[in-house]
């Protein structure tokens, strides 16, 4: 039976690496202009930790095939070098792989978190709440009027908790229930929780952060394609939490231009 | 007779085990405390960032409670180290270290009392439990360590009615594990104390 | 002072009557069997909400038969609502993670065999032994209760985090009392394993036989005491946190919630809080916690596999200082759950180098195995399969981890799929096959019986293929980007990939009824099984010695005597292949 769980495991292990080797299941077509990083690093990732799956699996299965269940009296040998090359492999390989992915990978991450915004960013706020998402635009004043939560008003679409009648800065607001975004202008994201813990995840824009209740955190991006993507709230946030979604959509700066004034005329 | 045989007449022993054992036991549990109290801490720390934060004037009876809780950690060493005999203390030779444990009790019982007193001073100020931060966490560590300073009184009760109990030897372990104990709760309280009066 | 030997006065009496002997036992055999026991309802029941949330998320319309009636308000007429899927899922995590992960292998296990690895009579304080298997007992009738309260259990996940766990009733449904019991149990918990965690630590360093120095120790007993060191720690954050939340949660205090929150249209009173604080606590115990559970497995594949494969290990040294190197590394590296919660992206790189550096150890320890493997002589029987199974499910499982440990990496898998699937790898599975392992193992001292060895292959080969069939395809989904902890399906790019959720499923299910099978025999074997002998697996630690089942003090009143390590095996002995621990027959020179 020892031959058989060599045979078993080793097709295992060359029909889980198949999926991978044929890109059946891919992220999607990248659209930011630092989701490269990402994806670079996740092949490079996928390469090392498929050959340490397939080579250990595979080594396992042909160890277990080859001694198992031998006849009795078969000379038991250790393996040429022992423990001391062991250790020493797994120094020399997981050490140099730690460091390159490791400091390699910094790249994305700094991209992302370490990198100020453009002073011109488009500055769009996001409330995360039980069980949607608002943006809202500061329109041409160019300022964010402050948040009274004791406002919030769902039935009368003050999703914010604004208040026009007595701060100005609120009066030219633009509060909309899908994100719009120029493409090839950086945008910087106000990230704002209602109630519980959210998450702000759009896989084509290889970004993805949690709203924090009681921190206001912000994250920037730029899209590089137009399009219409999916926003979803990767955070458990209660029973609605699968269902929390809202869409980005990537204009042209002449759509976009367009979309804001249909919604400031809306509001 | 040798402590071996000594110990192997004895048939069926209350409180057997191997001391050593135990004294390990009492260290592990001084270390977990330890731990639970810096988790506290560092909770405090974090928290202590928020705008919220106050201040609260410490009640003076707590430095009362203080030197209650010094002075039986005292008279707790001065018992440990009456002199008794090899690793039995029978009844003869224990008049001394009872009276001592005794005083420990009532000073340790002192202390708990005292800090009631000090919670019900907070709470005629105005501050409770949920009132403010600082005072969430003056409840919480003063409650916590009253709580884990009860275990001790009841051990150092159980200690005191065996050795109280003319009919019955126990293990020298028993009374210097206590003492481990006893003393691990007066060190925690003036670590707590520092955070309280310089944090709070 | 001269030291009491163990032998010459008996820690507790023999057990006399049903009670003392069978419920309130003080004898460390029992209440390991206890915590075993205890596991395997945990298990089965947990198994059962998993197979509720797999139907659910491909046949969400179905009428589940008798879910019902136990479910109104969760399942009316059989139908799953999306906050039921959520209580499901939380209750899994709890019931998996913490009464069957940590129970089994470590105070199952442990608790079972340490005293008698280390030629003790039992464990140093029996009392508090039996104290804390009644404390775990409390805590899992506690989370149970959840289930039977109107509001019913809560559905934040096994992780709690606040303020969703932290508001009360507002944030959704049973997240009143539901939660509250949740927060209780866990609590519970947590002053049962402190308790364990003490008496392992005091049996190993003060009850060792004659000759048993620490490095003589088998390596399973080395994996429970670097575990209950572990333990020690985590368990001793986690309490203090389960306290402030309870607080919050019901005397107003506001240690996680901050101020202007709007939950269900109202404005909570809480301010100045921090969720971030929570998360820090809990991972802070949750990290070493998924330690604490694959430690034991580590230690019984290693025990198995000597025994197994007639050859010690390249070397049982290496293997005991990588887990101890791991075990100290586990409290470095909670942040990498935290990745992008909100915390200090300069802490995330932080995080991620001792988590990559991790892998060293991890990989050292795999390496040697298979090393070890090389020109052995391996009898294949249910044990040594689940042994060599782990090997196989700990290299898919810790593969996976290399991409999380990777906060750049991390910004698109995580809260995916490709998450459940790591942690199940290891955790669901790897871990598991340790349990399976030792209970194969096992069975014969703790019984005086042998298990089928059919049906424990048979057991083998189903859930082999099973749980690779149902987790490996979870890293495919996680790559596309299919995010967890979801009770329903509507993200646009989902259709393609329901195929791939049908598959799991059944594979679930399938492999699931298999467990049955295990669980037949295990009851079978009990009363039905072939007579064991003292060693059917001719090992040489000293649990081997004594006879199956062992009597109520272990070793009689015999002196015990350690000569050498366990792993003598391999070499010219009197009685085979190999030299019991506590033979002083000489070593052949080597």
């Amino acid at each position: 039976m020892g031959k058989l769980f060599g045979i078993v495991l080793t097709i295992i292990a060359l029909a889980s690496a198949y999926p991978i080797v044929m890109h059946h299941y891919v992220q999607p077509v990248d659209i930011s202009r630092h989701g490269h990083l990402i994806d670079e690093q996740l092949s490079d990732t996928m390469v090392e930790a498929g050959l340490a799956f397939l080579g250990a699996q595979i080594l396992l299965g042909f160890f277990v095939f080859k001694f198992s269940n031998r006849k009795a009296g078969a000379k038991i040998r250790n393996l040429p070098g022992g423990a001391k090359l062991v250790v020493v492999a797994a120094f020399i390989f997981v050490g140099t792989e730690i460091m390159a992915l490791g400091v390699l990978g910094q790249k994305a991450w700094a991209d992302v978190y370490f990198t100020s915004p453009k002073p011109d960013a488009l500055q769009v706020q996001a409330q995360a709440g039980q069980f949607a998402f608002y943006f809202r635009y500061s329109g041409p004043d160019g300022k964010f009027g402050p948040l009274h939560p004791d406002k919030i008003d769902e039935g009368n679409a003050n999703y914010f908790g604004l208040d026009p009648a007595n701060d100005v800065e609120a009066r030219d607001d633009i509060v909309s229930g899908e994100m719009a975004i120029p493409v090839n202008r950086e945008v910087q994201l106000l990230m704002h929780a209602k109630d519980v813990n959210h998450s702000f995840y759009v896989r084509e824009l290889r970004l993805q952060q949690d709203f924090v209740p009681g921190l206001d955190l912000a994250l920037h991006f730029t899209a590089t394609k137009t399009g219409k993507f999916e926003i979803l709230c990767t955070q458990l946030c209660g029973l609605g939490h699968y269902n929390m979604k809202a869409y980005l959509n990537v204009l042209s700066q002449d759509d976009f231009d367009k979309w804001m004034k249909e919604k400031a005329s809306q509001q | 007779m040798s402590t071996a045989a000594q110990a192997s007449t004895i048939s069926q022993p209350r409180f057997a085990g191997n001391s050593e054992a135990s004294r390990s036991g009492i260290w592990v549990a001084v270390f977990a405390i330890t731990m639970s109290f810096a988790a506290l801490t560092s909770a405090l720390y974090v928290r202590q960032g928020s705008s919220d934060w106050s201040h609260i004037v410490v009640p003076p009876i707590l430095y009362l409670n203080t030197l209650a809780l010094l002075l039986s950690s005292l008279t707790m060493e001065i018992a440990r180290r009456a002199k008794v005999r090899d690793l039995e203390l029978t009844p003869s030779s224990l008049a001394s270290p009872l009276a001592w444990l005794a005083a420990t009790l009532a000073l340790g019982m002192a202390f708990v009392a005292g800090q009631f007193f000090a919670w019900r001073q907070l709470a005629a100020q105005g501050l409770f439990l949920a009132t403010n931060p600082n005072s969430s966490f003056l409840y919480v560590l003063t409650g916590l360590h009253a709580i884990h300073v009860l275990a001790g009184i009841a051990a150092l009760v159980f200690l005191l009615g065996l050795m109280a109990g003319s009919h019955l030897t126990f293990r020298r372990h028993l009374l210097d594990n206590t003492a481990v104990y006893w003393h691990f709760m007066a060190l925690l309280w003036l670590y707590l104390l520092f955070v309280i009066r310089t944090r709070l | 002072m001269e030291q009491t030997p163990v032998q010459a006065s008996h820690v507790h009496a023999p057990p006399q009557g049903f009670l003392r002997k069978y419920v309130f036992s003080l004898d460390h055999k029992m209440i390991g069997k206890q915590y075993y026991g205890l596991a395997l309802i945990a298990v089965f029941t947990g198994m059962a909400l998993s197979w509720l949330m797999r139907f659910h998320l491909v046949w969400p319309d179905a009428k589940i038969p008798l879910l019902g009636s136990l479910a109104k308000t969760g399942a009316p007429g059989g139908v799953i609502t999306p906050e039921y899927y959520l209580s499901l899922l939380t209750m899994h995590g709890t019931l998996m993670v913490f009464f069957v992960l940590t129970n089994a292998p470590f105070a199952g296990f442990g608790n079972y065999f340490l005293p008698i690895q280390i030629g003790a009579e039992d464990m140093a304080f029996p009392r508090f032994n039996m104290m804390s298997f009644w404390t775990t007992f409390l805590a899992f009738l506690v989370l149970i209760a959840a289930f039977f309260i109107p509001d019913g259990p809560p559905i934040s996940g096994w992780t709690a985090y606040a303020p969703l766990s932290a508001i009360g009733k507002d944030a959704g449904p049973g997240l009143g009392w539901g939660q509250n019991l949740w927060a209780i149990s866990i609590a519970l918990f947590c002053v049962g394993q402190l308790l364990g965690s003490l008496n392992f630590i005091a049996t190993t360093l003060d009850l060792r036989a004659k000759g048993m120095t620490l490095m003589r120790m088998p390596i399973c007993t080395w994996a429970w005491f670097i575990t209950s060191c572990i333990g020690l720690l985590a368990f001793a954050v986690l309490l203090p946190a389960c306290l402030l939340l309870i607080l919050d949660k019901t005397a107003g205090t506001s240690f996680f919630i901050p101020s202007g929150l709007v939950v269900s249209d109202r404005l909570q009173p809480h301010a100045g809080g921090s969720p971030l604080l929570w998360q820090h606590l809990f991972w802070f115990f949750g990290h070493p916690e998924v330690y604490i559970a694959i430690l034991p497995a580590m230690g019984i594949v290693s025990h198995v596999l000597v025994t197994s494969m007639r050859k010690p290990l390249l070397s049982a040294k290496v293997i005991i200082y990588s887990m101890i190197s791991i075990g100290f590394l586990s409290y470095m590296v909670w942040g990498h759950h935290m990745f992008v919660s909100g915390m200090n992206p300069f802490s995330s790189l932080l995080f991620s180098f001792p988590t990559l550096t991790i892998t060293i150890p991890a990989t050292i320890m795999t390496l040697i195995w298979l090393g070890s493997l090389y020109g052995a002589n391996i009898r294949i029987t249910a044990a040594s399969l689940f042994a060599l199974g782990f090997v196989s499910m700990f290299v898919s499982g810790g593969v996976s981890g290399f991409f999380l440990a990777q906060p750049s990496i991390d910004i698109y898998l995580h809260a995916t799929y490709f998450v459940v699937g790591h942690f199940h790898m290891v955790m669901g599975v790897a871990a598991i096959f340790g349990i399976l392992s030792g209970t194969y193992f096992w069975f014969p001292k703790m019984t005086g019986r042998m298990m089928n060895e059919t049906l424990g292959k048979l057991h083998f080969w189903i859930t082999f293929i099973g749980t690779y069939c149902i987790f490996m395809p979870f890293h495919y989904l996680g790559m596309v980007g299919n995010v967890r902890r979801l009770a329903s399906f509507v993200n646009d790019f989902m259709p393609p990939l329901m195929p791939v959720h049908k598959f799991v499923t059944i594979a679930a299910l399938i492999t699931g009824a298999g467990q049955f099978i295990f669980l037949y025999n295990l009851i079978h074997s009990r009363f039905r099984g072939a007579p064991a002998t003292e060693n059917p697996w001719e090992g040489t630690s000293l649990e081997w010695t004594i006879p199956s089942p062992p009597p109520w003090n272990n070793f009689g009143d015999r002196p015990v005597v350690v000569y050498h390590d366990a792993h003598q095996i391999g070499v010219k002995g009197s009685k085979g292949d190999f030299v019991m621990q506590d033979s002083p027959e000489q070593l052949p020179a080597t």
